[in-house]
């Protein structure tokens, strides 16, 4: 078997220039990309369905979303969309048509390279104020401010995913993991309180989560009996990151939405993150979304898969 | 009101503070975990760091009048018969210090909602309980346009109005509420301040530059002129609304983290033996908001994102003499994970009329 059939930039042209083609050339209905914004950084996800709307149409340094998800209601309107993926992006896209929810036939996927998208958030966080335009320049960023010019390097705002680019040779993103599967369990809480209780429960984590497409999700519905819209306690927005983690596992890609979107800028990708690892560990290696057709470690059963009791072995709660 | 004018070094705002949390709670924009928040502030915890150099909190300072989630009431059984019983929060006095002015007029669109008839008691008693303390913006963001509301950022409201000038922090009150708590930190330690009544030449320097930057800013001059009630048949029915919402992916964080958005739900948590009824804070872009017996009214995105926009800037302002129920806080402009707000939909559907 092999993946459902991709357009590849093999011309090196642009990536507007792609999208035009396409829509030109009719070989898609509507195309998936992003628009530009108000300001230069803010670009927001959108479907052009002619070639004036195009002229809206921008890929920068500033297109971090992840459009796969879109495609769970696009592809089942009428006609052909065309949809941009980034590296990353492609292995929501797989994972999606996967688990039949994109509609395949009625996509056009099209594979377009990155260099690594920036974070305003972290450039924000650095006390940069008023932004107005960024240059990149080299391995740093010229910032023009209402404040007047400032400087800083782009590897220190790019987005947290971009840091271990699966389609690069990155970092160890498992090096915060181990950090805190190396804490006590006292400092471990301590850090989860500190972080999860920060939670507003926006919800900004599941919907854009590629691997979240229930119809209804249980803290949505009423009949559930756990829906909850509230905290009772500033720490039981643990209850619905651990069960969203678990019903994720196995299924996650990693492509680090929620950790992107959350405004609280809770480092939810390190839950996946450790679930992932110890998935690696018992079942060997195995990137979700590497492909649209293989089954995952917890769909397969093989007769040497570890038991249960694997968890007394690796020793517990340390 | 008092136009007395006093003044305290900002290396001793520390002891300012202490005066303030002697007798009650105070709420401070502190860390936590990287983010800044209205916290209760703790004089013995010295971990604690206060920052009054960022602009907004990620939540609002709506949550200390309406809070995310609280308790109303609670049943409980007892053989044959249902307890009662009373558990709404007993709200004490407190001061909130570092409200920007943009949070600061969100009370008065809070006000008209809560305060007026049926009243709600929860809203009402933090509201007459709570001391508001402003603070003057220094540094406005490029997604402030508490402008184009009337808002001046270099005088914000509040009981009390303070700036960072000089190295000074300058206090003002403005309301009988303010007054009582300048008095009673005097009362306390007659040394905290210093009179610069008359001598606020610094500080009028500063408010000159905040209003100088204030007209910089990329949205300065944006206009609503467009959205009023007469269009309110031409808004609903724009085309635009369709383009508009196919980014939002319903999350709702627009409305949690707004200064204004006031909607709330009511539930029953089954406790076993009883119910505890809470209320949250609800979206509009919520599946289950409004949920009637039938379902939802609004069955689509679309519907529901028009919703929030066309509550902000045509409905409220029908039921509110034209006030528009959006300060210009800018969060939902930084937080919006598909980086669409209320500026793209007034631009877009105000099209030309409203540039
Ligand atoms: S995005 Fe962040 S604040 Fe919102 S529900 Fe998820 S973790 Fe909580
Ligand atoms: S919107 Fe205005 S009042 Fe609010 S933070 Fe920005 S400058 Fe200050
Ligand atoms: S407008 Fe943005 S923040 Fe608001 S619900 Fe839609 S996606 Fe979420
Ligand atoms: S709509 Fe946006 S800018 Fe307006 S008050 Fe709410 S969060 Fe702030």
């Amino acid at each position: 078997m092999q993946n459902a059939d991709r357009e590849i930039n093999k011309e090196k042209i642009s990536v507007a220039e792609m999208a035009k083609q396409i829509l030109e050339q009719g070989r898609a209905d509507r195309l998936m990309g992003w628009k530009r914004g108000e300001f230069f950084y803010d670009n927001s996800p959108a479907v052009f369905e002619n070639l004036s709307e195009l002229d809206d149409f921008v890929y920068d340094l500033f297109c971090g979303s992840n459009l796969s998800k879109f495609l769970v209601k696009e592809s089942r309107k009428d006609g052909k969309i065309a949809v941009l993926l980034k590296p990353c992006d492609r292995y929501s896209f797989n994972q999606l048509v996967k688990e039949h929810r994109i509609i395949k036939d009625n996509v056009l996927p099209v594979e377009i390279d990155c260099d690594g998208m920036l974070d305003i958030d972290k450039i924000r966080a650095l006390g940069i104020k008023g932004i107005k335009k960024i240059t990149v320049d080299g391995d740093q960023l010229q910032i023009d401010t209402v404040y007047g010019p400032k400087t800083c390097a782009r590897e220190d705002v790019l987005l947290m995913k971009c840091l271990t680019c699966k389609d690069r040779v990155g970092g160890d993103r498992f090096e915060l993991v181990k950090e805190i599967e190396a804490m006590s369990s006292v400092e471990r809480y301590e850090f989860w309180r500190s972080e999860l209780s920060k939670c507003i429960r926006c919800n900004a984590c599941r919907n854009v989560c590629p691997a979240c497409t229930c119809e209804k999700c249980v803290f949505d519905n009423d009949k559930s009996g756990i829906a909850n819209k509230a905290n009772t306690d500033s720490f039981e927005e643990s209850l619905y990151h651990m069960i969203r983690a678990f019903h994720v596992a196995g299924r996650c890609t990693d492509c680090g939405e929620c950790t992107r979107v959350c405004p609280q800028n809770i480092p939810l990708h390190l839950i996946n993150r450790k679930i992932i690892k110890d998935l690696n560990e018992f079942y060997g290696e195995y990137q979700a979304g590497e492909d649209d057709f293989s089954k995952g470690p917890l769909t397969r059963f093989d007769l040497d898969d570890v038991e249960p009791d694997i968890v007394m072995e690796r020793g517990g709660n340390k | 009101m008092s136009a007395q004018i006093l003044t305290v070094k900002m290396e001793n705002i520390g002891n300012l503070f202490k005066a303030i949390a002697a007798d009650q709670k105070l709420y401070l924009p502190l860390e936590q975990a990287g983010q800044v928040q209205f916290l209760p502030y703790d004089p013995a915890d010295d971990s604690q760091k206060v920052r009054l150099d960022v602009l907004n909190t990620v939540r609002s300072a709506k949550d200390l009048f309406f809070p995310q989630s609280e308790n109303m009431v609670a049943f409980k059984k007892q053989g044959k018969k249902i307890d009662i019983i009373e558990n709404r929060e007993k709200v004490e006095a407190f001061t909130v210090f570092g409200v920007r002015a943009c949070d600061a007029r969100s009370f008065d669109i809070l006000d008209r909602v809560f305060l007026s008839e049926p009243v709600d008691v929860s809203y009402a008693e933090r509201r007459a309980r709570g001391t508001v303390v402003t603070l003057a913006c220094n540094e406005p963001e490029e997604t402030c346009f508490c402008e184009t509301f009337g808002i001046d950022a270099a005088k914000p409201d509040g009981d009390i109005t303070t700036w960072i000038a000089d190295g000074l922090l300058w206090w003002q009150a403005n309301t009988n509420k303010g007054v009582k708590l300048t008095d009673k930190l005097l009362s306390v330690d007659a040394g905290l301040f210093v009179d610069s009544t008359g001598e606020a030449k610094a500080l009028e320097e500063q408010q000159e530059k905040i209003r100088e930057i204030i007209s910089q800013l990329p949205l300065h001059g944006l206009s609503l002129e467009y959205f009023h009630k007469e269009e309110l048949k031409t808004i609903f029915n724009s085309p635009k609304w369709q383009e508009l919402s196919e980014a939002c992916i319903g999350c709702g964080t627009c409305t949690f983290v707004c200064p204004t958005c006031q909607c709330y739900d009511i539930r029953d948590y089954d406790t076993g033996n009883g119910v505890q009824r809470y209320r949250c804070w609800d979206s509009c872009m919520y599946s289950d908001f409004v949920m009637m017996a039938h379902g939802n009214p609004r069955t689509s995105q679309v519907e529901r994102f028009r919703q929030r926009f066309m509550h902000k800037l045509v409905y409220y302002p029908a039921n509110n003499e034209g006030i528009f129920s959006c300060v210009g806080c800018g969060r939902c402009l930084a937080k919006c994970p598909s980086s669409m707000n209320i500026v793209k939909v007034a631009k877009t559907i105000g099209g030309e009329a409203n540039v």
